[in-house]
């Protein structure tokens, strides 16, 4: 890959595609985030001790019904399942004329690799290390479960993966925005995933911050995350591809940044001084200033720790003048390394059609703060700019900026 | 834009950490796994965190501080590391106790540090570094994604020196999952001899090895970092030799000017004819180096052949003795991992 670069140009959203526990595509969860239906319920799918206990936010396909959609072996990870799903809906909605002759790449994100297969393998293996199927452990790394979808994308230009906990879908889509704005790639399949695990399920645990009922991110009572599964991935394209779209696309990239908290590995400073500094450093690179932001698509886990300290750094960085701002992991749980993904999906999609999501089940915002998560739909909204944060273990804290190009 | 190798640190199988006495006695090994020889961490990790931490956190911890201490720098702009495989020893920890006890009374240490980034995150706590931290975990293009990060950082202005560094680790249930896929050697050799090997699989190897880069030169820089680039399941070794040409073209470089090829051959007779059509093709006539020999084969290994391409640049004496011959002017390295993933870099002499 020649570099050419052009780090002022803009890099275009041509697509997007999802699927989280409220619907297996765009227009799915769109619908849900509009009525205000949330994809929590019963652990269905994992056999564990926490089913009936713990709350989370699963697909609502089967791994079957998933291989069955994509024609693919049902003996897959999960992970590659929801993540093929995803990366073929945004590539499908692009409908880039003769992509063949492009430089095109997948740049995808996860947390857990194939760990949903690994953990049964370890079951045998445990007993005697010459047990277990290995076609159940071939694909743990979190890069074959890249490859897999890559392969049935036929993308082969540029392929690779983050892992940087809960940033990492958001580190994804702006490596990706780079590598074509230094002209290395013209087209950039960019987002992440994550399949509900049993070890993470037991990781989340065991840190006590898995909220028995539904979560209330952003609400003085809150009792910690719902973990959830899915995947998200937007099209990004250079300015030279944008032009020969039918569609033109009407919302761009604008920012990015990437931070550490340097705080603890899994804590976040009390003043937030990572994620601070992400939305900072991301407002910088587009040119904004804190009052230009109509929407923040919050972090917002519903941890005590999370919320509070992604509330001080939005005060710190915002007052007086606050933007609307909601956690739409009301809806889909925290899904980890996909999170980053699904979000700027929905980051997009509130652009596009002029929506503020509602942060369901707030009863009391956060008495600490002077501003309060949005509680109803909010629509006809006339966006500009919208803020999407994500932070995880390990201080890494990301925020994107997408804009509309009106 | 030049960008600069200013310091490499190195833990690998071979005396290359800490303070090295070059050339190097290159340490044979029998069997078919190579674990790194550590070093006393007291020098670099106050003991009471040493304790909690997995072998490859303290491998990454102690590799990047040497980097810098290397460079006199006591902070860096961006922390960018590779690893295919992650905490494998946190992982299995929990893996194992969330199995064996059935889901119930776990603790949440090693859930903690088995994610994937728990490296690039210590190096950032370790130094109260707040600045860009990534982590990249795509197989054998681990450390060569997190190269072309650093190259980008650096070319954006982002950054004036990136800290960035390839590790994996090697656990008893990594290597008895692996050794399944008939990935190494069943009988037991000399491990220098690996290169002579006529059968079937590789050594297992591991490793920590970082770098710091920056785009401004030093009085110490080692080399100059001209570029990287990754091919990913290549048709053919028609298509190869391309990928070669085309990246060497793209540095304004053909391989007339290359002085010596490090290359990444992994003594796997199934991989043979690859390693002989491009010896005998495009690389014909050139000096080839090989470094799977002394570390074993890991998917990060890459980094450890980057840091001794550096060496062999900046150090008047052989790095290895014996092995290899010093100051080349021009190096490529290739690697070659499974003959899926390939990976080229280009260093010069400044």
């Amino acid at each position: 890959m020649q570099d050419q670069s052009n780090i002022q140009s803009r890099v275009y959203v041509a697509g997007t595609g999802v699927i989280s526990a409220i619907g297996n595509n765009v227009e799915e969860c769109l619908a849900s985030l509009e009525k205000g239906e949330a994809g929590m319920g019963g652990i269905t799918m994992l056999d564990t001790i926490h089913r009936n206990q713990i709350p989370v936010a699963e697909v609502k396909l089967s791994n079957e019904a998933l291989a069955a959609r994509l024609n693919v072996s049902p003996l897959l990870s999960r992970t590659a399942l929801l993540s093929m799903m995803a990366a073929k809906e945004a590539l499908q909605q692009a409908n880039i004329p003769s992509l063949s002759n492009l430089r095109t790449g997948f740049i995808s994100a996860n947390t857990v690799g194939g760990m949903d297969k690994s953990e049964q393998f370890f079951e045998a293996f445990l007993t005697d290390a010459e047990k277990g199927r290995l076609r159940d452990v071939v694909n743990h790394e979190c890069g074959s479960v890249t490859e897999l979808v890559a392969d049935a994308l036929n993308i082969k230009d540029y392929v690779t993966t983050i892992s940087t906990a809960c940033s990492s879908s958001a580190n994804a889509i702006f490596f990706g925005a780079r590598l074509i704005r230094h002209g290395m790639l013209d087209v950039v399949v960019a987002g992440g995933t994550d399949a509900l695990t049993k070890f993470t399920l037991n990781g989340f645990n065991t840190l006590m911050i898995l909220d028995r009922e539904y979560c209330k991110p952003f609400d003085e009572n809150r009792q910690g995350l719902n973990l959830g599964e899915g995947a998200g991935y937007v099209v990004l394209v250079s300015e030279k591809v944008a032009a020969t779209l039918a569609d033109l696309p009407t919302s761009y990239l604008s920012g990015y940044c990437n931070k550490n908290d340097a705080y603890h590995q899994t804590a976040s400073s009390p003043d937030g001084r990572g994620s601070y500094m992400a939305m900072q450093g991301a407002l910088a690179m587009s040119g904004l200033q804190p009052a230009d932001v109509d929407y923040i698509n919050l972090h917002g886990t519903g941890t005590q720790n999370n919320d509070q300290a992604e509330g001080t750094a939005i005060q710190r960085l915002f007052e007086p003048h606050y933007p609307k701002m909601s956690s739409t992991k009301s809806f889909t749980g925290h899904t980890l390394g996909a999170s980053g993904g699904i979000e700027a999906v929905f980051s997009v999609l509130a652009l596009k059609h002029g929506l503020v999501y509602p942060n369901l089940r707030l009863q009391t915002p956060i008495e600490a703060f002077p501003f309060a998560a949005e509680t109803k739909l909010l629509t006809n909204q006339p966006l500009k700019h919208v803020l999407s944060n994500s932070f995880g273990f390990g201080g890494n804290c990301s925020s994107l900026i997408f804009s509309n190009i009106a | 834009m030049k960008i600069y190798i200013r310091s490499a640190a190195a833990i690998s199988a071979q005396d290359t950490f800490g303070n090295v006495t070059f050339s190097i006695v290159p340490i044979s090994y029998q069997g078919n796994v190579l674990k790194t020889k550590e070093p006393d961490y007291k020098n670099y990790i106050d003991p009471k965190l040493a304790r909690r931490m997995s072998r490859i956190i303290r491998m990454g911890v102690a590799a990047a501080l040497q980097c810098l201490r290397d460079a006199h720098a006591e902070n860096v702009d961006a922390i960018v590391t590779g690893t295919a495989y992650g905490c494998l020893e946190d992982t299995g920890v929990f893996l194992s106790r969330l199995i064996e006890q059935q889901e119930e009374m776990l603790s949440p240490t090693a859930f903690i540090q088995s994610t994937h980034n728990t490296v690039g995150a210590q190096i950032a706590l370790t130094l109260q570094c707040t600045n860009y931290n990534n982590t990249f975990v795509h197989k054998a293009f681990s450390f060569e994604s997190a190269l072309l990060d650093s190259i980008l950082l650096l070319k954006e202005n982002e950054a004036k020196t990136v800290l960035v560094g390839g590790t994996d680790e090697i656990t008893k249930y990594s290597f008895d999952i692996l050794r399944r896929f008939n990935l190494y050697k069943q009988e037991s050799a000399d491990s220098l001899q690996l290169m002579q090997s006529a059968t079937v699989g590789t050594i297992a190897g591991e490793g920590s090895n970082f770098f710091l880069l920056s785009s401004e030169p030093s009085a110490t820089d080692y080399a100059v970092l001209d570029g990287v680039a990754t091919l990913y399941k290549p048709e053919d070794v028609n298509a190869i030799e391309k990928g070669i040409q085309q990246f060497l073209a793209s540095h304004s470089v053909s391989i007339d000017d290359i002085s010596c090829v490090v290359s990444g051959n992994d003594g796997d007779s199934r991989n043979a004819n690859v390693r002989h059509s491009l010896d005998s093709g495009v690389f014909a006539g050139k000096r080839i180096v090989h470094y799977k020999q002394l570390t074993g084969e890991y998917p990060t290994s890459s980094s450890f052949a980057l840091w001794l391409a550096a060496n062999m640049i900046y150090r008047s004496q052989p790095v290895f003795e014996g092995l290899l011959y010093a100051k080349p002017k021009k190096i490529l390295v290739y690697n070659n991992y499974q003959n899926t993933h390939h990976s080229f870099m280009l260093l010069s002499a400044i």
